[in-house]
């Protein structure tokens, strides 16, 4: 079997894994960050969500092997070492932007590239940036209004 | 005193755990030795079973055990009827279930038929390859008209026909309303719903202890209590040997409630191989394995005079209950009762045939029947509102219960089994505050104009009631413990409604705490033993109201212990901050945690009859279900030329009567909404000729995206249920409930075409593009 190393979260791991094991497998299952969740496992709801390098993947459309020698982050990366909300996470609980939770890694993971490239996006941008991730519980109108405020709190961070 | 919490925009407490990804979900549960299970499932919707081949799975390596129906003993039973049927006279229901796996004959394409447990899913799924399951095909029964024809073929053989169940009932006299009616109209409705698609699949993981004779479950359910029962009394267990624990789940929506094989199979296999066992559905098995909830044909009819008053209705409809029956008859008595909606509809008469179909098991989805009742109400109010020449909103005001005929009784029997009789209600608030909110009369005005520019915008204004917070009861047990910190437990699973916070508000205001000093939890069997579970919109009002009664009994005894410590009336004793002090003298407070200690000594006598600490346990069951409503409307513009349909505003007006707390319960409503519009126009669960489920996937089945789910305006009415101390209903399913009627009215609206009618639900471009060119081709023809 081949052996791979990884950085997740900052964080080093070297790992033996079957060459069939998907990504989001991997890293629920090997490493225990389970904060990544699976839902449909064919590409289309988005709770696998995960940074490669930066940018939003689907872990579940992914094969372990396949990121070898590079840098992920999970949900598990956002928070501060002590626990603090990222301003994306800080700003889902102020807007009621979730309610069974199961998407919102997922969604998070997304929203972190997204408002990197679009630091004041409008609604249309911020829908559009949404439409791969399926979420069943919030008809989608508070993780709208909680990625509006995650904009307004990362701009004027920034500006302050 | 600290700001009562209730009422208020309490942010959720659960929040943080669920957004560092933090929150247990089953499939996040491990444990060092467990065993992984993949189910072998029918590929036929029918067939003789004739054969199951394991012999190569057993010398496939990592491959532990193989089970079939053959190897189960006695666990190999038909499974309970989770919902007995109401007493309705002269009602026929024949109770058909399945076993923990098929035998002899296959009813449904995802029916189980072999376990496979190996030391990984990937390996069992490899083995599930090598089962060879021989199986005479037989003709499926999938149309609901074609099930009932003479020369169907059977679901089950030893029955006359694939009738389930007929219940008639009625009211007044409608032969009698139909002479005097100054109008008749008739029409033929279907109405399919679909999957509820929670985007967490099921999963259960069980673990046998055999030193201590003690069996857990973790469950994706929404009824932990039950599924102990029911594990308890399989394996000849006492309930305290069985733990259920319903972990942080991923969205219910109904089907969850569900007491499925696996639910069975995973415990059994547990305890047969001393390993802990862990099965996590994918999404392909949701997609047959889950129940769902599908089509009803209404033949209906409305008699109305002439002012457009509702003098009676008839219905008779089909049920569609897939392969078996366990849910009883919950999903087509809510459609019966629900039609009904909040008008005073003096003569009904109402009759239903469920039918045995070769698909999946029917049980219900959030709204339980209700969408489809209400459709057919609605839509003959359209009819006969456009025949009558009155405005859709017109025909309604003229036929609201007015709000003085409270409690209003309809004489017919509801699915809680107690007469469906609303506690309460004020119907036209809803109505003008929504139209107020959409702007309709500007709407009106603006449209010709729009039309002239090639513009076709319409509009929709609905009505619906839901009856919620049945019973029969919920408990929860409220205890301080000796460091201060205050724990409620109730037995009700949680899905994402929030109760963490909800229910610590009650527990908070009572005891002068801010809602995150309050630990709730939730679905774990041993924490609380008595309860049914979270169905039927009831886990705020029943599990709500049962917290409540155990709050205010702790309150009680910390009152009184503090009041003779203090030596001071009881009633100058305040509670706030987690202390109890003398009204004026705060500074000389005790602390909750000392409390507690103090009631619950070590040494020394207590007065005869003194219960230790500060604990209490309570239980709420309502006599009846409280019954919620409200109004829906929406504005869209139809594209003619490709037929899509694009939502401009949405707007719900409804009643929950008071509310805990308004975040939750908006969002609860934005959510319902959603469904609503998938229900609408996105998602169909598609069955060929075969009963092959042909859109099992997230590709070919659609729940709609942030890109079709407007913006959600919300405006809340207030009518306390004079059922329960806070006045609460419940609003967990209410938006889902009038979502396509509205749909079908403003799409319509939008169109305005001569004999354009939209009959059916669920649509979707593609459809209402035929119905577009049928009417075009027929424009009289019905």
């Amino acid at each position: 079997m081949p052996n791979i190393k990884v950085q997740v979260n900052s964080k080093e791991y070297t790992r033996e894994v079957e060459p069939r094991l998907l990504l989001s497998d991997f890293l629920r299952h090997e490493l225990g960050l389970t904060g990544t969740h699976v839902g449909c496992e064919h590409g289309v709801c988005g709770a696998c969500t995960v940074l490669l390098g930066g940018e939003a993947v689907r872990s579940c459309l992914m094969l372990a092997v396949q990121v070898d020698g590079q840098e992920l982050t999970t949900v598990e990366g956002l928070a501060g070492a002590d626990g603090t909300l990222h301003p994306i996470q800080a700003a889902f609980r102020e807007a009621h932007g979730l309610q069974c939770g199961f998407c919102t890694p997922g969604i998070l993971m997304t929203l972190v590239p997204f408002l990197r490239e679009h630091p004041s996006p409008n609604e249309d941008d911020i829908r559009h940036a949404l439409s791969g991730n399926l979420c069943r519980c919030t008809g989608y109108h508070n993780i709208v209004a909680a990625a509006r405020l995650a904009a307004e709190k990362m701009t004027s961070s920034k500006s302050a | 005193m600290s700001t009562r919490q209730f009422g208020q925009r309490v942010l959720r407490t659960e929040d943080p755990r669920l957004l560092r990804g933090e929150a247990l979900f089953i499939d996040d549960l491990s444990f060092p030795d467990m065993l992984h299970v993949a189910i072998v499932r029918s590929m036929h919707a029918h067939a003789r079973l004739l054969r199951v081949d394991v012999a190569g799975v057993r010398a496939h390596p990592g491959v532990t055990a193989v089970y079939t129906a053959d190897d189960l003993g006695a666990l190999m039973k038909p499974g309970p009827v989770l919902v007995p049927p109401p007493p309705i006279p002269g009602s026929t229901f024949n109770a058909r279930t399945q076993t923990p796996l098929a035998k002899g004959k296959l009813r449904f394409v995802g029916e189980p038929i072999a376990v496979i447990v190996a030391s990984s899913r990937y390996v069992a799924e490899d083995a599930a390859e090598l089962v060879v399951v021989d199986a005479d095909p037989i003709d499926a029964v999938v149309d609901l008209d074609a099930a009932l024809a003479p020369n169907a073929p059977l679901v089950h053989d030893d029955l006359p026909s694939n009738m389930a169940a007929h219940v008639a009932q009625r009211r007044g006299d409608y032969a009698k309303a139909r002479e005097s009616a100054a109008r008749v109209i008739q029409r033929r409705f279907r109405y399919d719903r679909g999957a509820a698609a929670a985007i967490e699949n099921r999963g259960v993981i069980a673990n046998w202890d055999a030193r201590t004779s003690e069996l857990t479950v973790w469950d994706t359910t929404q009824a932990p209590i039950p599924v102990r029962n029911a594990l308890a009394s399989s394996f000849s267990l006492s309930e305290s040997q069985v733990r259920v624990i319903a972990p942080y789940i991923g969205g219910g929506f109904g089907p969850k409630i569900m007491f499925y094989p696996e639910e069975l199979l995973i415990p059994w296999i547990a305890m047969q191989l001393g390993r802990p066992i862990k099965w996590i559905e994918d999404r392909s098995e949701n997609f047959v394995g889950t129940t769902q909830e599908r089509e009803q044909i209404h033949d209906a009819e409305i008699a109305v005079d002439k002012d457009g008053r509702i003098l009676g209705i008839r219905d008779s409809f089909l049920h569609d209950t897939g392969a078996y029956d366990p849910y009883g008859l919950t999903v087509p008595i809510n459609a019966q009762c629900t039609l009904l909606g909040p008008y005073e509809v003096p003569a009904y008469e109402s009759e239903f045939t469920v039918v045995f179909t070769n698909k999946t098991i029917v049980t219900p989805v959030r709204g339980a029947g209700r969408q489809h009742g209400v459709f057919v109400m609605e839509r003959l109010l359209d009819f006969a509102a456009k025949e009558l020449g009155l405005t859709a909103v017109e025909i309604r005001r003229r036929n609201y219960i007015p709000p003085n005929a409270f409690p209003y009784n309809y004489e017919i029997l509801y699915q809680d089994m107690a007469p469906l009789t609303y506690d309460s209600g004020n119907y036209q608030p809803a109505l003008e505050q929504a139209i107020k909110l959409v702007e309709y009369d500007r709407f009106v005005e603006e449209q010709p104009k729009l039309r002239a520019e090639g513009r076709h915008l319409g509009i929709g204004v609905v009505s619906y009631v839901e009856g919620t917070g049945i019973g029969p009861y919920e408990g929860a047990r409220v205890r301080v413990d000796p460091n201060g910190s205050v724990t409620l437990a109730t037995g009700v699973g949680t899905q994402g409604q929030g109760h963490f916070t909800s229910f610590a508000q009650i527990v908070a205001d009572q005891l002068g705490l801010a809602p995150t000093d309050v630990r709730v939890v939730t679905g774990d069997t041993r924490e609380m033993h008595w309860g049914t579970g979270t169905f039927a919109s009831r886990g705020a009002v029943v599990a709500g109201s049962a917290t409540h009664a155990a709050a205010m009994r702790v309150r009680e005894k910390v009152v009184r212990l503090a009041s003779e410590l203090f030596e001071a009336a009881p009633d100058d004793i305040v509670l706030d901050g987690g202390r109890a002090y003398v009204r004026g003298s705060p500074s000389r407070a005790i602390s909750l945690g000392e409390l507690a200690q103090k009631a619950n000594p070590l040494r020394g006598a207590v007065r005869p009859g003194t219960e230790p600490g500060l604990e209490a346990t309570s239980y709420f069951g309502p006599e009846r279900g409280s019954t919620a409503n409200g109004v829906h409307a929406m504005v869209v513009e139809v594209d003619p030329e490709t037929a899509n349909v694009r939502i401009l505003r949405y707007v719900v007006a409804h009643d929950c009567g008071n509310v805990i707390n308004p975040l939750i319960v908006e969002g609860q409503i934005h959510g319902g909404v959603a469904l609503g519009i998938g229900n609408a126009f996105y998602e169909k669960l598609s069955y060929d000729g075969n009963g092959q489920l042909t859109s099992a996937s997230f590709m070919d089945y659609l729940l709609p995206t942030a890109l079709e789910v407007p913006p959600i305006e919300t405006v809340h009415i207030e009518t306390p249920s004079p059922l329960n101390p806070l006045g609460m209903k419940g609003v967990g399913e209410a938006g889902a409930i009038p979502v396509a009627a509205a749909f079908a009215q403003a799409v319509e609206n939008a169109l305005a075409r001569p004999g354009f009618e939209i009959l059916e639900i669920p649509l979707s471009p593609s459809r209402l593009y035929e119905l577009l060119e049928a009417a075009r081709q027929e424009p009289r023809a019905r």
